[in-house]
């Protein structure tokens, strides 16, 4: 089967043979709605559009993932703990955090299968995120690494665990489902 | 603070709205209502306009709708609040006249989302939780979000699908009296049953489809509505608000949204009512249902039902015409169809028509103590506002 993306290219492929067509015959980027019959113009302008984050002030947590680790941030003063990590404490008003690394385990609090995918995720199979309460009392929302969602339940064991986005080539974290026998 | 009544509203055709462009889709709800208001565009001194964008061409477009509409010079500008824009607007728009800085205001709610493609719309929505860790690393949807409390509230209280298709067929059901819903279509369980799982347990069914459409609401002082003479006019009683935090990892439970619940108390407080006896007094409830499971948790964040009871009222048809507290008698957005920035205010608006008994007969309530509540979300409970509406000052 194809992908969502294959998909979707092939349609945007056969818009733009129709719009050639059209400014080759009329020279106009004018198509009638298939489904509707009304006139449109389709731009001849596409914005690309990628962003360029800074993570300068959480750093540590990448160089923690390099190392096998999850970090989260942690308020000196007042021991609150933030993931995603900050480098600023809201309830002290200061800046004065460490890091500290989060334990892998965690309790599932719920969970879905995307099956439509946003278009930058379509190249990819349906997969599978939860959100898991971990001992220290931190949510985190990760992929779940099962590709069946009725194997999953609420409240079941979920380790933490930094993985590698095979598929992508970058480093992340994802969530280990412990099945009990 | 003075009273602020609504003099006119008007309300486009909602659905896939390509035989028009987005000023002459705002045109479709701006001319009924200004006519209904029997004002001229020179007593309008301010206009806000609620639309969230990025998949329509317009970046400006509080800017080419009032030029197309002959508003140029007026005071102005965009909001977002996600989808709960239109509520945000109606605030802005209220607190103005409030205050005693505007006479007349207009709020007016547009979104063209089928300037774009489908995947790309998906991709958008998609972002409208927390960038980085939610969607960049992966790829969160919107229904996904919902699906994440429709997984946790079926677990905790034994809810089944088919109770989730409840809503969905009762929103159709009123969509399908309503001339101006995108769907206007009843449906099966079986037929809900069938749907495709766009993020599990959340169907196709489930969800609201991608719409065009725009609503503009005029807004009035006292002093005004005595001058023009408007009879028949809808009060703003109160507008309750609340955020959550962006992350959703960073809430409790996935049973409840937090904001709704805060925003609903501070609406009530405001207009002295008892939240226990909050049935008693509303006829008729438009709620924020992006997704079925969001009326659910609707019906129970605003206190119409017990926590946990929301999708047994359903099975009980108290949310029907007729039911303790009738709710979305429009269609709803899952039937209506869900403009993001138009969707706020088209409650407003249907609540007023409501009130004011202008509904087709098939989906009018029965108006007996004239009070009316909108609650739109933002995001999947990002943003919340609850507005009171009544016939009486």
């Amino acid at each position: 089967m194809k992908s969502q993306k294959e998909q979707f290219d092939e349609f945007l492929e056969t818009l733009d043979k129709a719009v050639k067509e059209a400014k080759r015959a009329i020279k106009l980027p004018l198509i009638p709605d298939q489904k509707t019959g009304k006139l449109l113009w389709i731009s001849n302008r596409e914005l690309k559009l990628r962003y360029v984050l800074s993570i300068e002030n959480i750093k540590e947590f990448f160089e923690g993932l390099l190392k096998g680790k999850v970090l989260a941030s942690k308020c000196k003063l007042c021991m609150s703990i933030y993931f995603p990590p900050q480098n600023y404490c809201n309830k002290c008003k200061r800046s004065e955090m460490e890091w500290q690394e989060l334990s892998d385990e965690g309790e599932l609090l719920s969970f879905t299968k995307i099956s439509v995918k946003p278009y930058s995720f379509s190249h990819l199979e349906d997969y599978i995120i939860g959100i898991a309460r971990l001992k220290e009392g931190i949510n985190i929302l990760a992929w779940i690494d099962e590709k069946d969602v009725s194997k999953l339940k609420r409240g079941m064991k979920v380790k933490l665990k930094v993985i590698e986005r095979s598929e992508e080539g970058y480093l992340t974290y994802g969530l280990i489902p412990e099945y009990s026998s | 603070m003075r009273k602020v009544g609504i003099i006119g509203v008007g309300h486009s055709k909602f659905g896939v709205r390509n035989d028009v462009n987005m000023n002459e889709l705002v045109l479709e709800s701006f001319k009924p209502a200004i006519d209904e208001a029997n004002i001229d565009l020179e007593d309008i001194s301010f206009l806000v306009v609620s639309n969230v964008g990025l998949w329509s061409s317009e970046e400006l477009p509080a800017i080419t709708i009032a030029e197309y509409l002959g508003l140029t010079g007026k005071g102005s500008m965009r909001i977002e609040a996600a989808c709960a824009s239109g509520s945000a607007a109606l605030k802005v728009a209220h607190d103005m006249i409030s205050s005693g800085e505007a006479e007349i205001v207009a709020a007016i709610g547009v979104e063209k989302m089928n300037e774009s493609f489908t995947p790309n719309v998906v991709e958008i929505i998609g972002r409208a939780g927390n960038y980085f860790w939610e969607f960049e690393n992966f790829g969160m949807t919107f229904p996904g979000y919902y699906a994440m409390y429709a997984t946790a509230y079926m677990s905790e209280y034994g809810a089944r699908e088919e109770d989730l298709g409840e809503v969905a067929i009762k929103n159709h059901f009123y969509g399908a009296k309503n001339p101006l819903a995108h769907f206007q279509k009843e449906i099966t369980m079986e037929d809900y049953l069938k749907s495709k799982y766009v993020a599990w347990p959340i169907k196709l069914l489930d969800s609201t489809p991608i719409s065009d459409g725009a609503v503009t609401v005029l807004l009035a002082s006292e002093d005004a509505i005595r001058k023009i003479g408007s009879k028949d006019v809808v009060w703003i009683k109160s507008i309750g608000y609340s955020t959550d935090t962006s992350n959703l990892s960073k809430r409790s439970d996935f049973l409840s949204l937090e904001a709704a619940r805060k925003a609903a108390e501070i609406a009530y407080k405001k207009a002295s009512i008892d939240p226990s006896k909050i049935t008693n007094l509303i006829d008729v409830a438009e709620v924020h249902d992006c997704f079925t499971i969001a009326e659910i948790l609707a019906y129970e964040d605003l206190g119409f039902f017990k926590r946990g009871e929301g999708f047994l009222a359903l099975r009980e048809k108290q949310t029907y015409r007729g039911g303790k507290i009738p709710v979305n008698l429009s269609g709803g957005l899952k039937a209506k169809g869900h403009p993001i920035g138009a969707t706020g205010l088209s409650m407003i608006g249907e609540l007023t028509k409501q009130l004011k008994r202008q509904v087709e007969k098939s989906r009018q309530a029965d108006i007996k103590k004239g009070w009316a509540l909108a609650h739109n979300v933002g995001g999947t409970g990002h943003y919340a506002y609850v507005t009171l509406l009544s016939t009486e000052k």
